[in-house]
């Protein structure tokens, strides 16, 4: 076989490969080693812990993040994957000093109790509601239903998200 | 859970990854989506020296008519493939079936490649590295990692059998080879296309009839005029399936004039069931009755999965019934408690 043209691949600095990602609305160029997962990258390099290890096996959801919009579990996702993506984690939702509305109602509403996993809740709510301004009911309970709660038996966090697409409305 | 070190190549086209593939030897492992490939990694029942990613590969991603066919691209993930327009009534068990795997975060990112390459699975072995070492590991992985032919170790799902039993749990290739599918494997010598029930093989351990240099590129899928997937599992969301039966038939005025009938997780590959009986006929409660026992029959669980090995062999005979039911056009509702079930979880 002739010699073959190598494709790009990551930069790498010693034995840290660098790559760039937009984190909450911001650019990012982060330097981790290669085989951490997205989630130990936001953890460990970029300092948003708001993003929670649980199972760590994608079997609970609390890791969530959205990735492109999309809810994704980041422990199960290499963050080399990433470069050039747009990550939201749940340090991304208020607007400075102004909750997202979903963290408003779940305050209100208790549908937070330890709250571990919460964040990944919030995450893919927010995902659900920019998609489903008005969700029924069923459609909330299947977009939830990567997230295992364990505090709340879940009727709470239903309506919270509902609560919070009423008043968005 | 930290994954080891590994070297990396993000490939770049087709040809790429097949050459990367080839030139990576037996310890290089093919990257789709990762939502299995990941947590085996983590838990050392793979330790690959080189990852290569498809996540660029365009040519993996694409699903588009190909004669009287959907061809689907190994890339294309299952949430996107179950909510995909172009899937029409003719797919309904793709739909159904791509639609039920794991957990909607799982489903954003998991692809139809990694789904019908799934290793197969075992309460013995999709355990962490300490709790297989305290039971001195199983055939599947002794030391650890996972082998592609036995080398020592024992079954402990059957400790006098020569062979691994782990269970095929892939939800789609029941359904797509209920729909009559075939894939293409691409290496770097070059394609074959082979029906999609003969990339599975009986045993646990070599799963497959992939060779090592060949990655599944995509699958070719005929319509069906009636097809349904049911899938029995503990929860609504994450579970792998403990039995899926997929089915499609052809009807000529109310008489069968093709049927295909597959049952997933009930052994170390999804299985055929043969369909003779059905054909030439109405599907009547009679027919229908003695074509569940004959499924009944030919479904060999193990203790090896979640709920007892008695009952799913039982409930068997209830999903293949309650299956056939809704294809010949039984009100979903008048199914009983079992087709109310899945009637909830499959995604309208």
């Amino acid at each position: 076989m002739p010699p073959q043209p190598q494709p790009p691949q990551p930069p790498t600095a010693g034995s840290k490969v660098v790559l760039t990602l937009t984190v909450n609305g911001e650019a990012a160029e982060v330097a981790f080693e290669p085989h951490k997962t997205l989630l130990e990258v936001l953890r460990e390099d970029l300092a948003l812990t708001g993003t929670k290890h649980g199972c760590e096996l994608g079997e609970c959801g609390a890791c969530a993040v959205l990735v492109d919009g999309k809810p994704v579990l980041s422990c199960l996702m290499l963050a080399l994957e990433c470069g050039g993506a747009s990550v939201t984690t749940v340090e991304g939702l208020a607007r400075g000093a102004q909750l997202d509305p979903l963290q408003d109602a779940f305050a209100d509403l208790g549908a937070a109790q330890c709250g571990y996993c919460t964040p990944g809740i919030l995450v893919t709510a927010r995902a659900l509601l920019d998609q489903h301004p008005a969700p029924t009911r069923p459609q909330i309970e299947e977009a939830l239903a990567g997230n295992l709660c364990r505090c709340t038996g879940y009727l709470s966090i239903y309506q919270a998200v509902e609560q919070a697409a009423r008043k968005a409305r | 859970m930290r994954a080891p070190s590994f070297r990396w190549h993000a490939a770049t086209s087709l040809a790429d990854a097949a050459r990367a593939l080839a030139a990576g030897g037996p310890r290089a492992l093919l990257l789709g989506g990762g939502t299995d490939v990941v947590p085996a990694i983590k838990r050392r029942q793979y330790v690959p020296e080189l990852l290569i990613s498809l996540r660029q590969v365009a040519e993996l991603g694409r699903l588009e008519p190909h004669g009287a066919s959907l061809r689907i691209g190994a890339g294309v993930r299952l949430g996107a493939l179950a909510a995909d327009d172009r899937l029409g009534v003719g797919h309904t068990a793709l739909r159904r079936a791509a639609g039920v795997v794991a957990s909607p975060h799982i489903r954003n990112v998991a692809t139809l490649g990694g789904n019908l390459c799934l290793d197969t699975r075992c309460n013995y072995y999709n355990q962490s590295l300490e709790w297989r070492r305290a039971v001195d590991y199983c055939m599947k992985a002794p030391a650890g990692v996972a082998l592609a032919a036995p080398a020592g170790g024992t079954c402990w799902v059957a400790p006098g059998s020569p062979r691994c039993w782990a269970v095929s749990q892939t939800d789609c290739a029941p359904a797509l080879i209920a729909l009559g599918a075939s894939v293409t494997l691409v290496s770097a010598e070059g394609q074959r296309t082979l029906p999609l029930a003969d990339l599975y093989r009986d045993d646990g351990m070599t799963w497959l009839t992939r060779r090592p240099d060949e990655l599944l590129a995509w699958v070719d899928v005929p319509a069906a005029a009636r097809s349904t997937y049911w899938k029995l599992r503990r929860r609504g969301s994450f579970d792998f399936p403990v039995l899926g039966v997929a089915a499609a038939v052809e009807l000529a005025g109310d008489v069968v004039t093709a049927a295909r009938v597959v049952l997933g997780a009930v052994a170390s590959h999804p299985v055929v069931v043969p369909t003779e009986s059905l054909l030439g006929r109405p599907l009547g409660d009679d027919a229908i009755a003695a074509f569940a026992e004959l499924a009944t029959r030919l479904a060999k669980p193990l203790d090896n999965t979640d709920y007892q090995l008695g009952w799913r062999k039982r409930v068997t005979r209830a999903y293949v019934v309650g299956a056939l039911r809704e294809l010949r056009g039984d009100d979903p509702a008048l199914l009983g408690v079992l087709a109310r079930r899945q009637a909830a979880l499959i995604p309208a």
